[in-house]
C-alpha cells in the first residue's frame, strides 16, 4: 500500500494508505437512497433496500472509523493531519448550519410575507380579494385553507414554558457537562471525566425522549402535525432535523465516551473529543434558535 | 485490514498501486483528479448529447421525433447533468491535480474523503438517468425544480431528489477538502497571497460551494416532504408559497453559477501571463475582485425571478445590488487586457482558448447587463435571449477555460505533449461553431421564442436551424478534443519540465513532467 511520509522543516507531511471504505461508502449510500426513493413510491423491493442500506451504512460508519481510530492510536497522524481534521471538522459544521438556515429562512419568509400576503398585504389586495377572501393573517396558522387533522382546521400549539423550557435547560446544561470534562481531560483527571461526558450523552438522550413525548402529544391530542399547513411543516423540520443532529451528537459522545474508557485521548491529542464537543455546542446554539423563534415568539 | 502491516514497515517512496484496486480505493490526489477528470468528460459528452437531441426537435417548427414530456426530460437532464457532473467535477478534477502542486504540497489535506466525495458521483448519476426508465420517465419540470410543476412527476422525482442530495454531499467534501488543504497545507513561504490565484478562486469558491450546497439539500427535503408527507411549504392553501422556493432555491442558485465561473477566472489567470510572459497585472486587485464577486452573490438572488411580483423594493435591490457585480468582473477583465499590453504574446491552444473566453464571456457578461434591469427583464423573462446569456458565460466561459486549463496543464501530468494542430483545429471549429450555435439565440429571445418548448412558431424558424446547425457543428467539434487528448497521452512527443519555454511561473513548474506520484515529499523553498 502506498504511503508516504516524509520530513519537512514544519514536521511530517502524512498521506494515507488507500482504504477500501470511500468505495464501499458510495455503494452503501446508492443502496439506501434508491431503496428510500422506492420505498417512498410504494415499489415492491423498496423497504427491504432501504433497510440493506441503513445496514451497510451502520458497517460504513463502524469500518471507516474504526480504521481511523485504530491509526490514530497507533500514532499515525501527526500535528499537520491534527489540524487538518479540525478544520475540516470546522467547515463541516458551517455546512449544518447552512442546512438549518433554509429551513430558519422559510419559517421567517413565511410568517413576514407569505402569509400577510395571502391577507392582502401590501401590494397583494386582489390576491386575497379572488383567492383567499375572509382570510386574515396571524400565527400560528394553518393557512387559509385550514389544513391539519381536524375537520374544523383547529389546532393547539406546544407552550414554550412547558417541556421545551426544560429541554433548553437540559441542552444548555450538557453545555456545561461536556465543558467540565473537556477541563477534565486536559488536566489528565480521567475520574471526572467518564461521569461529565455520562452524564453529557445522558442528558442529549433525556432531551430526545422528552421531544419524543412531546410529539406523540402534538400527534395524539393537539392537533398538530406535519400536515397542519405551515405551522406544522416549520415546526415539525426545523425541530425534527434538530432532534435528529442531537441524536446523532448524542451517539458521537456515546463513543467517545467509550473510547475514554478503554483509555484513549491524552491531554494535549484529543481531536475526537474536541470535535464531537464543538458539534454538540452547535445543536445547543440551534436549539437556542428554535426556542426563541419557533416555541416562544 | 492492510493499514497494520503498511504502518509497521515505512515504505516510503512512490509505488504506485496496480490493477483496478489503485482507482476505487485511491487516495492519491492525481489518480483521483484524473477520475473527475475522465467523469467531467463522459458527463459533459452525454450532456453534450443531450443538446443535440435537443436542437433536433428544434431544427423545424412542429413537433419532429420526440413528445413534448420527453423533450422536456432532456432539458431538464441536460442542464443537470452538464452542471454537476460537467463543469463541477472538471474544476474539482483540475483541483485536486493543481492545488497541491500549485502549493508545494504531497496531497490533498484529506485524501479518503478526496476518493469519496469522487465516488458518489457515478452512482448519483445512476440514480438520476435511471430515472428515464422508470414509470413517467425523467424528470421533466426543469434543472430548478420549481413546485408544483416538479411535484407532479412520477418516480423521477424522488430518485431527482436524492441524486442532488448524493450531488450535494459530493460537493460539500470535496470543497472542505480544497480549502483545508490550502489553508493548512502550503509550503513554508507561501503566503497567502503568494498563492496563485487558480487556488485563491478555488479557495473562494469552495467557501460558496459549502455554504450553499445545503441550503439546495434543504430546499429538495422541502420538496420531498410536501410530496410525500403532507406539508405545506410551497403550498398556499397551508400558508405556504410557491415563490419561497424560488427565493431559497436561487439563494443556492446564485452563488452557485459563481461556482461554475471562478475557477474558470482562476485558470484564465493562470494562462494569459504565461503567454504575455509578463506577470499578471493586479494581482492583488483580482483577488479582492474575485472575493467581492463572492460576497456579491449571496445578495443578487432575487434577478432570476423579477416577474413573479416582488415588491418594488426589493426589484429595485435585487436590480443595483445585481449591477454592482459588473464593478469586480470588470476589474477582472481590463486586468487580463492589460496583463496582455505590451506583452510578448504567442498563441499556443491554451492560449486561444483563455482569449476565446475572454471575448465570448464578456459577452455572456453584457447580456447578464441587460436582463439585470428589471423593467427591461419583463420582456426577456424566460425567451430565449436568457438560454443564449447563460449558455455564453457557460459554454464558451467555463467550459472554454476548462480546455485551456487541460490544454495548458496535460503535458504536465502526462509528460507528453498533445498534437498542437489537432488543437488548434479544435480550437477554431469550436469557437466558430459556438457562436453560430448561440449567438442567433439572442435574436430568438428579444423575438419572443419562449424557452423550454419543443414547437414554435414559423417565424422563428430560420436562426433556429442555423443554430442547430452549429450545435451539431461544435458537438462534433468536441470529437476533435477527445481525439487531441488521446492523441496525446499515448503519442504526443516527450515535454519538458516547464512545457511553455517561456513566462511559466508557479510551482508546479518546477517539478518534471510527468509530475511524480506523491508531489512535494520535501516542502520548496518559496522566495
Amino acid at each position: 500500500m502506498a504511503q508516504a511520509e516524509t520530513t519537512t522543516s514544519e514536521g511530517k507531511y502524512y498521506v494515507p494508505h488507500a482504504s477500501p471504505w470511500p468505495i464501499f461508502g458510495s455503494v452503501s449510500l446508492f443502496v439506501l437512497m434508491a431503496g428510500a426513493a422506492l420505498t417512498l413510491e410504494d415499489s415492491g423491493a423498496g423497504p427491504s433496500l432501504l433497510t440493506l442500506g441503513l445496514v451497510l451504512v451502520f458497517a460504513l460508519f463502524f469500518g471507516w472509523f474504526r480504521t481511523v481510530i485504530n491509526e490514530s492510536e497507533a500514532g499515525a497522524y501527526n500535528l499537520n493531519v491534527d489540524r487538518s481534521f479540525r478544520m475540516g471538522m470546522s467547515w463541516f459544521i458551517f455546512s449544518e448550519v447552512m442546512f438549518f438556515a433554509a429551513f430558519f429562512g422559510s419559517l421567517f419568509y413565511a410568517r413576514q410575507l407569505a402569509l400577510p400576503w395571502l391577507s392582502g398585504a401590501g401590494s397583494k389586495h386582489l390576491t386575497s380579494e379572488l383567492l383567499w377572501n375572509h382570510f386574515e393573517a396571524h400565527w400560528p396558522s394553518n393557512g387559509p385553507g385550514l389544513l391539519g387533522p381536524r375537520a374544523d382546521g383547529s389546532f393547539k400549539t406546544i407552550p414554550a414554558m412547558g417541556v421545551p423550557a426544560l429541554n433548553t435547560l437540559l441542552l444548555l446544561s450538557s453545555g456545561v457537562t461536556v465543558t467540565i470534562a473537556h477541563h477534565a481531560l486536559r488536566a489528565n483527571n480521567r475520574r471526572v471525566l467518564k461521569v461529565f461526558l455520562a452524564l453529557t450523552f445522558l442528558l442529549g438522550f433525556l432531551f430526545v425522549f422528552l421531544q419524543a413525548r412531546e410529539y406523540h402529544e402534538a400527534y395524539t391530542e393537539l392537533g398538530l402535525q406535519l400536515g397542519t399547513g405551515i405551522y406544522g411543516s416549520t415546526f415539525f423540520l426545523l425541530t425534527g432535523f434538530h432532534g435528529l443532529h442531537v441524536t446523532i451528537g448524542a451517539i458521537m459522545l456515546l463513543v467517545i465516551w467509550l473510547r475514554v474508557m478503554k483509555g484513549h485521548f491524552t491531554p494535549d491529542r484529543h481531536f475526537a473529543f474536541e470535535g464531537v464537543a464543538w458539534y454538540w455546542h452547535f445543536v445547543d446554539v440551534v436549539w437556542l434558535g428554535l426556542y426563541i423563534f419557533v416555541y416562544w415568539l | 485490514m492492510a493499514h497494520a502491516d503498511s504502518l509497521a514497515h515505512d515504505d516510503h517512496h512512490d509505488h504506485k498501486p496496480h490493477g483496478i484496486g489503485r482507482w476505487l480505493f485511491a487516495t492519491n490526489h492525481k489518480d483521483i483528479g484524473t477520475m473527475y477528470l475522465v467523469f467531467a468528460l463522459a458527463m459533459f459528452l452525454l450532456g453534450g448529447f443531450m443538446a443535440m437531441l435537443i436542437r433536433l426537435e428544434l431544427f423545424k417548427p412542429g413537433l419532429q421525433f420526440f413528445d413534448p414530456g420527453f423533450y422536456n426530460s432532456l432539458v431538464t437532464s441536460h442542464a443537470l447533468v452538464m452542471i454537476f457532473g460537467g463543469v463541477m467535477p472538471a474544476f474539482v478534477g483540475l483541483a485536486n491535480w493543481m492545488v497541491p502542486l500549485q502549493i508545494g504540497a504531497p496531497d490533498m489535506a484529506l485524501p479518503r474523503m478526496n476518493n469519496y466525495s469522487f465516488w458518489i458521483l457515478p452512482f448519483a448519476f445512476t440514480l438520476l438517468l435511471s430515472s428515464f426508465f422508470t414509470a413517467g420517465g425523467g424528470p421533466a419540470g426543469g434543472w430548478t425544480l420549481y413546485p408544483p410543476l416538479s411535484l407532479q412527476a412520477g418516480t423521477s422525482f424522488p430518485l431527482t431528489i436524492f441524486a442532488i442530495h448524493l450531488m450535494g454531499a459530493s460537493s460539500i467534501m470535496g470543497a472542505i477538502n480544497v480549502i483545508v488543504t490550502i489553508l493548512n497545507m502550503r509550503a513554508p513561504g507561501m503566503t497567502l497571497l503568494r498563492l496563485p490565484l487558480f487556488c485563491w478562486t478555488w479557495l473562494i469558491t469552495a467557501y460558496l460551494l459549502i455554504a450553499v450546497m445545503p441550503v439546495l439539500a434543504g430546499a429538495v427535503t422541502m420538496l420531498l416532504t410536501d410530496h410525500y408527507f403532507g406539508t405545506s411549504f410551497f403550498n398556499p392553501a397551508g400558508g405556504g408559497d410557491p415563490v419561497m422556493f424560488q427565493h431559497i432555491f436561487w439563494f443556492f442558485g446564485h452563488p452557485e453559477v459563481y461556482i461554475l465561473i471562478l475557477p474558470a477566472f482562476g485558470i484564465v489567470s493562470e494562462i494569459i501571463p504565461t503567454f504575455s510572459r509578463k506577470p499578471l497585472f493586479g494581482y492583488d486587485a483580482m483577488v479582492y475582485a474575485t472575493a467581492s464577486i463572492a460576497f456579491l452573490s449571496f445578495i443578487v438572488w432575487a434577478h432570476h425571478m423579477f416577474t413573479v411580483g416582488m415588491p418594488l423594493a426589493g426589484q429595485m435591490f435585487f436590480m443595483m445590488s445585481t449591477m454592482l457585480i459588473a464593478v469586480p468582473t470588470g476589474v477582472k477583465v481590463f486586468n487580463w487586457t492589460t496583463t496582455m499590453w505590451r506583452g510578448s504574446l504567442s498563441f499556443e491552444p491554451p492560449m486561444l482558448f483563455a482569449l476565446a473566453f475572454l471575448f465570448l464571456f464578456s459577452i455572456g457578461g453584457f447580456s447578464g447587463l441587460m436582463l439585470a434591469i428589471a423593467p427591461a427583464d419583463y420582456q426577456y423573462q424566460d425567451t430565449y435571449f436568457v438560454v443564449a446569456h447563460f449558455h455564453y458565460v457557460l459554454v464558451p466561459g467555463a467550459v472554454f477555460a476548462i480546455m485551456a486549463g487541460v490544454y495548458y496543464w496535460l503535458p504536465k501530468w502526462t509528460g507528453r505533449m498533445y498534437s498542437m494542430a489537432l488543437a488548434k483545429w479544435h480550437f477554431w471549429l469550436s469557437t466558430i461553431s459556438v457562436n453560430v450555435l448561440f449567438f442567433p439565440q439572442h435574436f430568438l429571445g428579444l423575438a419572443g421564442m419562449p424557452r423550454r418548448i419543443p414547437d414554435y412558431s414559423v417565424q422563428f424558424t430560420d436562426w433556429n436551424m442555423v443554430s442547430s446547425i452549429g450545435g451539431f457543428a461544435f458537438g462534433v467539434s468536441q470529437l476533435l478534443f477527445v481525439a487531441a487528448i488521446i492523441h496525446g497521452v499515448w503519442y504526443g512527443k516527450p515535454a519538458t519540465a516547464k512545457v511553455w519555454d517561456a513566462g511559466v511561473h508557479g510551482l508546479e513548474w518546477t517539478l518534471p513532467s510527468p509530475a511524480p506520484y506523491h508531489s512535494f515529499e520535501e516542502a520548496p523553498e518559496i522566495h
